[in-house]
Parts: structure tokens; C-alpha cells; sequence
């Protein structure tokens, strides 16, 4: 009866077995699975078994996070077959009755084990002018309607996790198509009523590796760990340029 | 993903029906015996079922790619996108269900 007693309202505890998409460049193998035993609470998250594993058992695992709290977008990776932040992954949420798949995100080049280079990630995202373009000098703030603002306000959520272009299979073929992400960031500026340069981003975008090459697959929109509908922000897209205007 | 799979599959498949439909089309234009001796090779079970299959393929790549336009010029469309997988899933067995009974008895010669 004590024990019970004492277990009121503890957390559970139990044993999980990720395995782990190892890669390092420097030890000239292949990439391979490695399988790890971890306890982990009811309350933890795939990151917290990931930490638990470079701090306890084996210190090489490599893998960004920074924030850790779904807010910077550092630690997006492949989670049993779905890009996810390991943050915002609970490992009671997943099968653990079945081992975990935890892998670097598809489509950028391996740097080791789940780090990846972002750079041309990255730099999709500084082509499409991710920034207000104006020519007017205010004194005060530049006003907008509740309305004009509503046009954008699904796209400003976007952490740049690279979540949703890595999930994109036409991203995967060559790398080459500008992707969900800096569409979506496109689409902030293209539909805010203070920004001048939405014809700009629009001709950018009109590209043989633009918006066109989206596929309506929606992976981009099941990946999104912000809950952005990505898909529709890049169908909005591509009627502004249907239209030759937002 | 799925749809977009599928689409993509059934497409490839259409699409190599479509060669040798070309094809032996074409050998009619060469020697009508030739293509009535191709033909005939066509009027076995295995060939059937084949056709069976052609015509769940085109039938589904014919309406998910009305949803693919849908999607991309009506407004609402990638909302409803998921509904509309249902609807072209839904019609497509409909139809289908329609063809197979028939087709199957010309292929095993069954009434039905």
C-alpha cells in the first residue's frame, strides 16, 4: 500500500530504443542506424532522449537545438518518417512499442550524424527578399487594417526550421526548386499592404524552379511544426501571379 | 502524398499503355492481318485483368487531376483538398465497381 501511495501522481517512466541516423565525415563509413536504450519520463520529449544520450552515453551524437522550446527552429529532423522539431515531439505521443526513427532531414547534404547544411536553404530564403521593402520615410508606424493584416498572418509564424522544404519531394529530386519555406516567407511580404516589391517577388517566384514546380503534394503543410498552411500560402502565390498582382 | 503518388504511378502506367497502344494502332496502317493477329493475342484472361486495371488507373489520374486543378484555381480549394481525395476515391470505385462486373463476364464469358 505505501509504494502505491508514494506513486500517486508520479510521471511514469519508461524505456524506449531510438535508433539513430549516424554519419561522420571524418571516419570514412557510410552512414548508418544506431540504436540506443533510454529511460525517459512521460513528460519527455525526442530532444530530451537525445540529450540523454549525448550526456550519458555516448558524447559524439551531433545535432543542433538551440531554444529547445519550439521557438528557433534549430532541431527540425526526421522523426519515424515525419519532419518534426524533436522539441515539440513528445515520446509518449509516438509508438513506443516500436523503436524510434530519428534522422537528419531529407534533401541538404549530411554534415554529421542530424546536422545538415542549411545554406541552400538559406539562401532560397535571402532570394526571395525576405525583408519591407518601402520607399516612404514615416515619422510614425506604417498603419494596417485588422483585415489587410489578416491576408499575411498565417505566413509571419514561420521559425525557418526547414521542416516543410525538406519534406517536399520535388525539393528532393535536385535541390534546385526555391521550396515551401521561402515561398512562404514571399507570400508575408507579397500580401502586406505596406510592402512595394510584391511584383518583384512575384517575377522571382514566376521561375521554372518557383512556385510552379509545387505538386500540391501537402507534405509541406502535414510537416509544419507552426501549424502554417503552406500549401494554400504557395496556391495564394500562385494566383498573385496569375493575377500579376497580390 | 499519397494522391500525389498515386498519381504519379497510375500516370506512368497510362503512359505505357499508351506506347504500345500507339503502336499496334499504327500496324494497321502496315497490314491490316498483322494488326488483326495482334489484336487477337490481346483476348486472353491475362490481358483482361490488365484492362481492368487500365481502367482504375484512368480513372482515378483522370479525377485527381481535376482535384489537382481544383486545387490550384478555385479558392477554397486546397482547403477541401482532403474531401476532395474522398470524393475522387469515392467516384472512382463507384465507377469502377460499374465496369468490372461487365467486363469480366466478356473476359471469362460469364453472364451476369
Amino acid at each position: 500500500m505505501a509504494t502505491e501511495f508514494e506513486e500517486l501522481g508520479a510521471v511514469p517512466s519508461f524505456t524506449v530504443t531510438l535508433f539513430v541516423r549516424r554519419f561522420n565525415p571524418e571516419d570514412g563509413q557510410e552512414a548508418r542506424w544506431q540504436d540506443f536504450d533510454v529511460e525517459v519520463h512521460g513528460t519527455d520529449r525526442v530532444l530530451d532522449a537525445l540529450h540523454k544520450i549525448k550526456w550519458e552515453m555516448d558524447g559524439s551524437l551531433t545535432f543542433r537545438r538551440s531554444c529547445a522550446h519550439g521557438v528557433c527552429g534549430s532541431d527540425a529532423m526526421r522523426i519515424n518518417g515525419r519532419n518534426r522539431l524533436a522539441c515539440k515531439t513528445l515520446v509518449k505521443d509516438l509508438d513506443i512499442t516500436q523503436p524510434i526513427y530519428v534522422e537528419p532531414i531529407k534533401g541538404l547534404a549530411v554534415e554529421k550524424d542530424l546536422v545538415v547544411d542549411m545554406n541552400p536553404f538559406y539562401q532560397a530564403y535571402r532570394d526571395i527578399k525576405p525583408f519591407l521593402i518601402a520607399s516612404d520615410k514615416p515619422e510614425k508606424e506604417r498603419l494596417q487594417s485588422a483585415a489587410q493584416h489578416s491576408k499575411f498572418e498565417d505566413t509571419t509564424k514561420c521559425i525557418l526550421c526547414a521542416a516543410c522544404t525538406t519534406s517536399c519531394p520535388v525539393f528532393w529530386t535536385d535541390g534546385q526548386y526555391f521550396g515551401p519555406a521561402a515561398i512562404v516567407n514571399a507570400h508575408r511580404f507579397i500580401f502586406d499592404s505596406r510592402d512595394e516589391a510584391a511584383e518583384v517577388r512575384i517575377d522571382i517566384l514566376n521561375d521554372k524552379e518557383g512556385v510552379w514546380r509545387c505538386r500540391t503534394t501537402f507534405n509541406c503543410t502535414e510537416a509544419c511544426p507552426r501549424g502554417i498552411e503552406v500549401t494554400k500560402a504557395i496556391a495564394e502565390v500562385k494566383q498573385a501571379i496569375l493575377r500579376g498582382k497580390p | 502524398m499519397w494522391s500525389w503518388v498515386l498519381h504519379r504511378i497510375t500516370g506512368v502506367a497510362i503512359f505505357f499503355f499508351l506506347l504500345v497502344h500507339v503502336l499496334d494502332t499504327a500496324l494497321v496502317r502496315l497490314s491490316p492481318e498483322a494488326y488483326n493477329a495482334v489484336i487477337s493475342t490481346y483476348k486472353i484472361p491475362l490481358i483482361g485483368l490488365a484492362e481492368l486495371g487500365l481502367v482504375a488507373a484512368i480513372l482515378f489520374h483522370a479525377l485527381n487531376g481535376v482535384r489537382v486543378i481544383l486545387i490550384d484555381f478555385w479558392r477554397k480549394g486546397v482547403k477541401y483538398q482532403n474531401v476532395m481525395f474522398w470524393i475522387v476515391i469515392a467516384i472512382a470505385a463507384i465507377a469502377f465497381l460499374g465496369f468490372a462486373p461487365r467486363h469480366l463476364s466478356h473476359v471469362f464469358g460469364f453472364e451476369i
